[in-house]
């Protein structure tokens, strides 16, 4: 082949040399040229052709997943009695399955960690100034007039031995002033060789509370977290070092107990060792106490997060998920001062058999919590020692009414009892939400949403606000859990 | 040991030795081939119900039960189930179903998959990085998928292991047979292309001589668009093409569309086996490969 293209080269090297200034010939050459130009190209494509065949035969004789290309029918065939030759003989010792010819690459994820990045994009508008303030609490929402971006999230995961498998997620956010704050949201293995159906999760990671806090936003049905949740575990939802252990009981139906013990000290545990945030003197204030930096004088000054989940199959299209939980833990208003959540939970859903791509479905998630907040006394203030509750539930609806569309309701409602403090705490008071949504997904990987918030509150009076949500995913296939 | 242990741990240690093997397949298809070879040997739970997407199904909780229990996970693998096994597999904390176990059989293992895209890139829509998952539309494939569950269960279980050699047999004969009496039937149909309503029918294609290359779909997982529709009746027309085929879970009414206007006839292909009369592999398989025929007889 190169000697070919030498032998048109040099043959149009002489008629270049011979060459008559002429017009026609002019042209004849040019034209010569570009037949020489086509060849060439022909053969370039030729060779190419043959170094890919060649690396593939490499790539499969090394064992590395090759880009394998269709193959003929002859082959095929061939490869496939070679493989049913080659298993006929049944030995009565164990065999593993890489003497079955590896004809295809057949290998998902043939890598050593699974890498995946998602953004949430948010524009609207709200009747309130300032979203933050009051309206939209949690560290995820959209919180202002205009553009705001609140969680790029970038995901890893992999097996790490033959014990354990590991995750984190590392959250990027950018602040109203642009700045980027990043956050390890969580970073923890879990076991996957105990025995007698035990599991074991060590590292910061949400808590298993409930059904939305341990969903990252992008899991979420609505832009923003439930008000409820929000008094209950603060602005990032309950989340903290420590380690559970979780037991799956030998029931006939899905029947799961949970139990975390959790160190709790921080902003991600809210409503415990929080020391909240420094006031005008930069002494720090939670529930409007000076707080204490609560030192653990013993294992129960824990978090303990307690949980029992249980599934059952109500008919061939409906399932439903039921749960309860608590968190129990010291709190940092005062050295005896004790904080306690209760929680339930349920999700149901109905799913036709011929469901195409998931759609059309209809879920409907439910959680009501309590929480009971010890506040410590503050003799300068003065507050007196005195109990908070609160309490609130919502409820929502989602109707995945045809492929890549869903529309949702959700009403959250919420209530503090009267203290003495309270007066502008966002998380107390009665306040009530309306939240309509409408979703489009483009693919399994982008989702645009549009939500309006009707909003009132004891604080504020009312409130409109409508924001919209743009979410992307990069990288590797993420399973979606219940 | 002291005598009153005997009691608790023999019977604990000797129960899964007496008890039948719990296989657990996940889609419908690897079912039907388990319940060939594992017959009454076997305690067999089929996750993905036939009419369903196998790539969008919910991963339940009642599933994790059933994989906890589970001595056999057989899974088409190559990503079919990368949406929802997951999440199941770590909710089920079953040491025999760890990859590399025996208890783990991934049935493309051994069966030359088609279509292994060369660059990963979604904006070609939802690829597969291993190649398209569908391959137990081509019945040479489930003899490959046979024989390999019939190797799993034989190790695991070795007092059943002639039962289900003896089952391997009957099904590769029966299978032997049937192939013959398609090929014979499909014959003077070679060549002719079909139109399907997504990339699903690959392996049935390539084995019946049937091109399937053109879509409804205008790439996997997006839906149709009237563009994309426009251009496929005009190459139906062009190209004389006139079976359109459509699974349980897409949309009849685009793929009766698109037949009206090119007088084709519109072809329901179960996904699985599981429907009525269609209950085996092998009565799958004779009904996709018959109702074909017909078709072109019909559209001759």
């Amino acid at each position: 082949m190169k000697f070919r293209i030498i032998l048109t080269a040099a043959s149009v090297l002489c008629f270049t040399a011979a060459a008559w200034p002429a017009e026609d010939q002019v042209q004849q050459l040019q034209l010569q040229l570009k037949q020489l130009q086509a060849d060439f190209e022909k053969t370039r494509q030729q060779q190419q052709q043959q170094i890919d065949t060649l690396t593939r035969k490499l790539a499969a004789l090394t064992g590395a997943p090759a880009s394998a290309p269709a193959k003929t029918d002859e082959q095929q065939k061939l490869e496939q009695e070679l493989a049913i030759a080659a298993e006929l003989p049944v030995s009565a010792t164990r065999s593993p399955p890489a003497t079955v010819p590896a004809a295809a690459g057949a290998k998902a994820g043939s890598s050593y960690m699974n890498l995946s990045f998602g953004t949430l994009i948010d524009a609207g508008w709200s009747t309130a100034k300032d979203p933050s303030a009051q309206l939209q609490l949690g560290d995820h929402d959209p919180s202002k007039r205009g553009f705001l971006l609140r969680n790029a999230e970038i995901s890893l995961d992999g097996a790490i031995d033959p014990y354990f498998k590991g995750f984190a997620n590392i959250v990027l956010k950018l602040d109203k002033n642009n700045q980027t704050e990043i956050e390890l949201e969580e970073s923890f293995l879990q076991s996957t060789a105990l025995p007698a159906n035990l599991q074991l999760k060590v590292g910061q990671y949400f808590a298993s509370f409930g059904r939305q806090n341990a969903q990252h936003p992008h899991a979420w049905s609505f832009v923003d977290q439930p008000l409820i949740l929000g008094r209950a575990f603060g602005p990032d939802g309950l989340r903290s070092l420590g380690a559970q252990l979780s037991w799956l009981a030998p029931t006939p139906f899905y029947t799961e107990l949970f139990l975390s013990v959790l160190d709790g000290q921080g902003g991600t545990a809210f409503s415990f060792r929080n020391p909240g945030e420094p006031d005008a003197a930069g002494s720090n204030r939670f529930a409007g106490r000076a707080t204490m930096d609560r030192i653990l004088r013993g294992p129960s000054d824990l978090l303990f997060v307690p949980r029992l989940a249980s599934s059952f199959e109500l008919s061939d299209t409906q399932t439903l998920v039921a749960g309860a939980s608590a968190a129990f833990g010291p709190n940092d208003t005062g050295p005896a001062s004790r904080t306690e959540v209760y929680g339930v939970d349920f999700f149901w859903k109905w799913k036709p058999a011929d469901a195409a791509q998931g759609f059309p479905y209809l879920t409907w998630q439910t959680e009501a919590l309590y929480r009971r907040f010890e506040a410590a006394a503050d003799p300068l203030v003065p507050l007196p020692a005195e109990v908070l509750r609160d309490y609130g539930y919502y409820t929502q609806l989602v109707w995945g009414f045809e492929p890549r569309w869903n529309a949702g309701l959700r009403i959250d409602y919420a209530k503090g009892n009267a203290a003495t403090y309270d007066v502008a705490d966002p998380h107390r008071g009665e306040r009530y939400r309306f939240s309509p949504e409408l979703t489009f997904l483009p693919s399994e990987f982008s989702k645009i949403r549009l939500q309006y918030n009707y909003d009132h509150g004891d604080l504020f009076g009312t409130a409109h606000s409508v924001w919209m949500r743009l979410e992307f995913g990069l990288g590797a296939h993420a399973a979606h859990k219940y | 040991m002291k005598s009153y242990l005997r009691f608790i741990l023999i019977p604990l240690l000797a129960a899964p030795a007496l008890a039948k093997l719990n296989v657990v397949a996940t889609t419908p298809d690897l079912g039907a081939i388990a319940h060939a070879i594992g017959g009454d040997q076997i305690e067999l739970a089929t996750l993905a119900k036939p009419t369903e997407d196998p790539h969008f199904v919910d991963a339940k909780p009642s599933f994790i039960v059933k994989l906890n229990h589970a001595d056999v996970l057989l899974e088409g693998g190559a990503e079919l189930e990368a949406g929802w096994l997951t999440p199941l597999l770590e909710g089920a904390r079953n040491p025999r179903l760890e990859a590399g176990k025996p208890g783990r059989v991934s049935a493309a293992e051994g069966v030359a998959l088609l279509e292994v895209p060369t660059a990963l890139d979604r904006s070609q829509g939802d690829i597969h990085a291993s190649g398209n998952p569908h391959y137990l539309a081509d019945p040479l494939n489930a003899k490959i998928v046979a024989a390999h569950l019939a190797r799993t269960l034989a190790e695991l279980d070795e007092k059943s292991a002639p039962a289900f050699q003896a089952s391997l047999k009957k099904f590769d004969d029966e299978l032997e047979a049937k192939l013959a009496e398609w090929q014979k039937l499909v014959a003077p149909y070679a060549g002719r292309p079909l139109v399907t309503y997504h990339n699903y029918w690959i392996y049935f294609g390539r084995r019946f001589n049937w091109p399937m290359e053109l879509f409804l779909e205008p790439k996997p997982g997006i839906p149709p668009t009237p563009a994309h529709l426009a251009s496929v009746i005009g190459k139906m027309k062009a190209g004389n093409l006139k079976l359109v085929t459509v699974q349980p879970y897409q949309n009849r009414k685009t793929a009766e569309t698109v037949a009206s206007h090119t007088d084709a006839l519109v072809l329901d292909f179960p996904s699985f086996p599981g429907g009525k009369g269609t209950e085996g592999y092998l009565e799958w398989m004779d009904f996709l490969v018959k109702s074909t025929v017909a078709g072109f007889e019909k559209t001759h």
